[in-house]
This record gives C-alpha cells, sequence and structure tokens, in this order.
C-alpha cells in the first residue's frame, strides 16, 4: 500500500506555472490552514482528493486554466482556496451531466 | 530508453506476416438470435482461449461488416466460428470468405438449417475443440516491437487520471514509439479542446488540418446528442467540463509527433503514434458514437491493437474478447479498494512514492511480458466484454496517412 505523503510535500499541486487552480493531492477538511502562494489560507469546505481549489481570486466570466489550458468559465466571483466545480464553473463546449440532484442536472454551457 | 533490458517477444506467426500474441478462437454471432447459442458455446471452454463476439444488428451495416472481418483475422486469433440464425442480413458468407483467405480455418453454423440450439451448440462444440487442439499445437516465433501494436483508453476518469495514470501512458508510448511500434490512442470526444495542440505535433500541415476537422465532428456530434464524454461519476472525481477531461486523458498521448489518422478498422501499416477518430461520418445517426468504453476498445482492436492500456481513477474492471486489457489506475484510494483489478499503480505518483517515469518503464515491461503470455488482471478474472453497434463511416483522406503517401 502507498505511504503517507511527507508533511513537508506540498498538499496542493500546481500543474502548470500559469494556473489559477490548484489540485488536493490529498482529502482536505474544512478548516485547514493551507499557504497559497506565500498567503496564508484556510479552507471553508471540505476539499476530496483530485479537487480543484482558486489560487487566486477569480470574478465571474474568468477562464480557469489548468495544465495551462483553458478548461471552462467561472459563473460567480470564488475566493482564493475556495472550491472550483460544477456549481461555480462550466464548459465552454458541452454541458456537463451529473447525478447529484435532479433539479440541476443539466448544467447549463456558456455557449 | 530503457527497451535493452525488456525481455525478447514472441508471438503467433500468421499467413499474412503478422503476429499475434494470444491464438484465440472467436465464436462470432451475426446477429442478437444467435447469441445465445454462440454464447453456450464459448461457456464449453471455460479458461480457455474461446472468446464470444459478434454483431446483434439485423439490418445491414458496412461498418459492422468490416468491424468484423478486422477482428475475426485479427492477429491475436487463430480460428473463427460463425454463428448464424439463417435470414439476417449479415453477409456471414463474405465473413467466412475473408477468414478462409487468410489461411484461418473457419466454420459458419446455421441454426435454422442445423436442427436448432442443441444441434448447433453440439455441432459448434465439436468444432472449436477441433480448432483448440489444431491451435495448441502452435509454436510461438521471435517477435520484434516494431511488430506490435499497443493502444490506450481511459475510462472511469478522474481529476487523478491527468496527473498519474494517463502521463505515465504517455511515457511507455514514448519508449514504445521509439523502439518502432505503433501506438493508438482515441475519443476525438474527449480531445475537445486539445485540437489545435494536437495540429502542432502532426507530421504534416494537412494532417494538422484534418485532426481540428476530426476533434470539430466530435465536438458538434455531442453537442447534437445533448452529451459530452462525461459520465456523473467524472464529475464526483474532481473534474469539472469536458475539455477538463479532454486535457488529462490527451496526456495519454505522450510527446511524440502524430502520424497519422486511423478510422475504425484502419491497420497502421509502420510503427509511430496514431489517432483513432471513432466518431461517425456524415449526418448525426445510429446514437452515440461510443455508447461505453468497451466499443472504442473493439475499435482499437479491429486496428489491430495487441493489447490495450486502459487507465482509470474510478475503477473500470472491463477487460475485453480479443486482446488482453492492462489496468493502469491512477488513484490511489481507488487502488487500494479495486487492487485485484488492477496491473499498475500509478496513484504511487501522487503519493510521493515513484515517478512518472518509473511508472511509464513499468508499463512497458508489463506490456512485454503480457505479449509473451503473461495473463493481465482482467484477462486472469476473465473478463471478455464486447460491444458492437451501428455506425457510419466515409474512407479516411489521403491527409491521414502522410507515411503511406510518402
Amino acid at each position: 500500500m502507498s505511504t503517507p505523503i511527507p508533511p513537508s510535500a506540498p498538499r496542493l499541486l500546481l500543474m502548470a506555472p500559469e494556473d489559477n487552480c490548484l489540485i488536493a493531492r490529498v482529502p482536505l477538511v474544512a478548516g485547514e490552514a493551507l499557504e497559497i502562494d506565500g498567503a496564508a489560507a484556510v479552507l471553508a469546505e471540505d476539499i476530496p482528493l483530485g479537487y480543484k481549489v482558486a489560487r487566486r481570486a477569480l470574478k465571474a466570466g474568468d477562464k480557469v486554466l489548468r495544465y495551462g489550458a483553458i478548461i471552462g468559465t467561472v459563473t460567480a466571483d470564488v475566493a482564493p482556496g475556495a472550491m472550483l466545480h460544477t456549481h461555480n464553473l462550466v464548459s465552454d463546449y458541452i454541458p456537463t451531466y451529473t447525478l447529484a440532484s435532479d433539479a440541476h442536472s443539466f448544467i447549463g454551457s456558456t455557449h | 530508453m530503457s527497451n535493452a533490458s525488456l525481455p525478447a517477444l514472441s508471438g503467433y506467426l500468421r499467413a499474412d506476416g503478422r503476429k499475434g500474441i494470444r491464438n484465440v478462437v472467436v465464436v462470432a454471432y451475426t446477429v442478437e438470435c444467435a447469441h445465445h447459442v454462440a454464447r453456450l458455446i464459448v461457456n464449453a471452454f471455460h479458461g480457455q482461449e474461446v472468446h464470444l463476439i459478434g454483431f446483434p444488428g439485423c439490418y445491414p451495416n458496412d461498418y459492422a461488416d468490416r468491424m468484423m472481418k478486422r477482428l475475426a483475422t485479427h492477429p491475436n486469433v487463430g480460428a473463427a466460428l460463425i454463428v448464424s440464425l439463417g435470414c439476417e442480413s449479415f453477409n456471414r458468407r463474405g465473413l467466412e470468405e475473408e477468414v478462409a483467405a487468410s489461411g484461418r480455418p473457419v466454420h459458419t453454423i446455421t441454426i435454422q438449417q442445423n436442427s436448432g440450439t442443441r444441434t448447433s451448440v453440439a455441432d459448434g462444440v465439436e468444432w472449436v475443440r477441433w480448432a483448440r487442439e489444431a491451435l495448441d499445437t502452435q509454436q510461438r516465433v521471435p517477435m520484434r516491437l516494431d511488430e506490435l501494436v499497443v493502444a490506450t483508453i481511459c475510462g472511469g476518469s478522474d481529476s487523478t487520471s491527468g496527473i498519474t495514470a494517463n502521463p505515465a501512458v504517455g511515457v511507455a508510448f514514448d519508449q514504445l514509439v521509439a523502439a518502432g511500434a505503433a501506438c493508438i490512442f482515441e475519443e476525438t470526444g474527449e480531445l475537445v479542446g486539445c485540437e489545435f495542440h494536437m495540429k502542432r505535433r502532426a507530421a504534416t500541415p494537412e494532417l494538422g488540418e484534418a485532426i481540428v476537422a476530426c476533434v470539430n465532428k466530435a465536438a458538434h456530434y455531442y453537442t447534437v446528442l445533448g452529451h459530452g464524454s462525461f459520465a456523473p461519476g467524472n464529475a464526483d472525481g474532481g473534474l469539472t467540463t469536458q475539455e477538463e477531461k479532454s486535457l488529462g486523458a490527451y496526456a495519454k498521448s505522450g510527446a511524440s509527433p502524430i502520424s497519422g489518422i486511423l478510422k475504425p478498422g484502419d491497420q497502421p501499416d509502420t510503427g509511430g503514434l496514431y489517432l483513432l477518430d471513432v466518431v461517425p461520418d456524415g449526418e448525426v445517426r445510429f446514437g452515440f458514437p461510443n455508447i461505453s468504453d468497451n466499443a472504442e476498445i473493439v475499435e482499437l482492436i479491429a486496428c489491430g491493437a495487441h493489447v490495450t492500456l486502459f487507465t482509470t481513477g474510478r475503477g473500470s474492471v472491463v477487460g475485453s474478447a480479443i486482446s488482453p486489457v492492462i489496468k493502469v489506475c491512477a488513484n490511489p484510494a481507488t487502488y487500494e479498494r479495486l487492487a485485484e483489478d488492477m496491473d499498475v499503480n500509478a496513484g504511487r505518483i501522487l503519493s510521493g512514492d515513484a515517478t512518472l517515469e518509473q511508472v511509464g518503464a513499468e508499463i512497458v515491461q508489463l506490456v512485454a511480458q503480457v505479449a509473451n503470455g503473461a495473463q493481465s488482471c482482467s484477462e486472469a478474472l476473465g473478463h471478455q466484454e464486447f460491444i458492437l453497434t451501428y455506425k457510419q463511416f466515409e474512407a479516411s483522406g489521403p491527409g491521414c496517412f502522410p507515411l503511406k503517401a510518402a
């Protein structure tokens, strides 16, 4: 089985220098104190493994970059350290279908 | 390059000069009405290399006809039994002639002319037993890496797929392409957003334009159907948009130049990296381009793939008829839950226990071992999934095969 990540290793991954989101390398819990680009941040919510958080403040209409490439557009203002997912980030191509909520199961595209 | 440390490969020589890494008897039904009889025949050979394939439809379809011919004459196949009801549209005679012309033993059972289910099953079992005994005497011969065709697909992706398993397969692909193998990546619907990056990697400007056009075709097709290639589990795993999933999936292709675009059943005649275009041509018809992962795996096999590298974050467990599937698990938590189904734990990259290069080298070694007869996890567990549905394709343009044209 895999060994735990050493405490010195980053808990958030930056995939490319120009990205404005970070990836949780391990499950993170609400209230956890993190450092994002040298600034202290306290997580307002749980962040599961692999989920994205904002690296800096984003405004509605801003593009999100991961791997140095655009992965969609934010639909609301997002604070640094807040989760970026289907509730505030949409595709520029094709809507995303989820089972999470029948009422909002078809999340509209910006196109 | 660590290929010097790879074991020497061996395979079964076929009349067309290609070599197979397995010696499978396929039992092929030519309409759903013959599926049960064909399955009963296969069930009599549990644990042996006897695999079930087939086409369910009763209406004729050129794509399905071509796919069945390519699959029944795949280098991993040594003999074919065709099971027909008798009144369906599928051209069973054309399939039998194609297999016979390839030098393989072939036999057709037509249920309506063979006293029904019991007699057809008994006759089928008898023929497969004979074919199995004949194939089991065949010796392996030396096989070079440049005779190997390796495919990759991702399924049940999550946010870790693009960080660990997919780039590790990309490292493996770069090593295999450098050693002369043909490597195939696929699903243009999962490359939406990556088209202009791929264009820069194309061997010629014409191929670059063809790549952009085929991704645009996929985006149009999926938009008309109202769904991207994106399942709820992708979102549960932290992926938010189609283009985010695409960028992660794209990492499987590595960094080699792209040598050409294949359509299902096109077989690369030189080594290199190829993109398989799985989205039908023409107006949108017959539904989703690929209803689930195994439809794509079957198309990769129809292009000659000997083995498929399947990356997963959420944890797919499928294998395939004809060609072994190797599972590369992206997510360390998924690996712990589903270890018996996973061949490679690429999640070690996330937990800091391995580098991309180490996992990539491990994948190349595993490809060589499986090519030489070692069973992958899904193979040992008996997974032999198979799907073939209706589609329509036009022939590939000359720009798609710059090496052949040169």
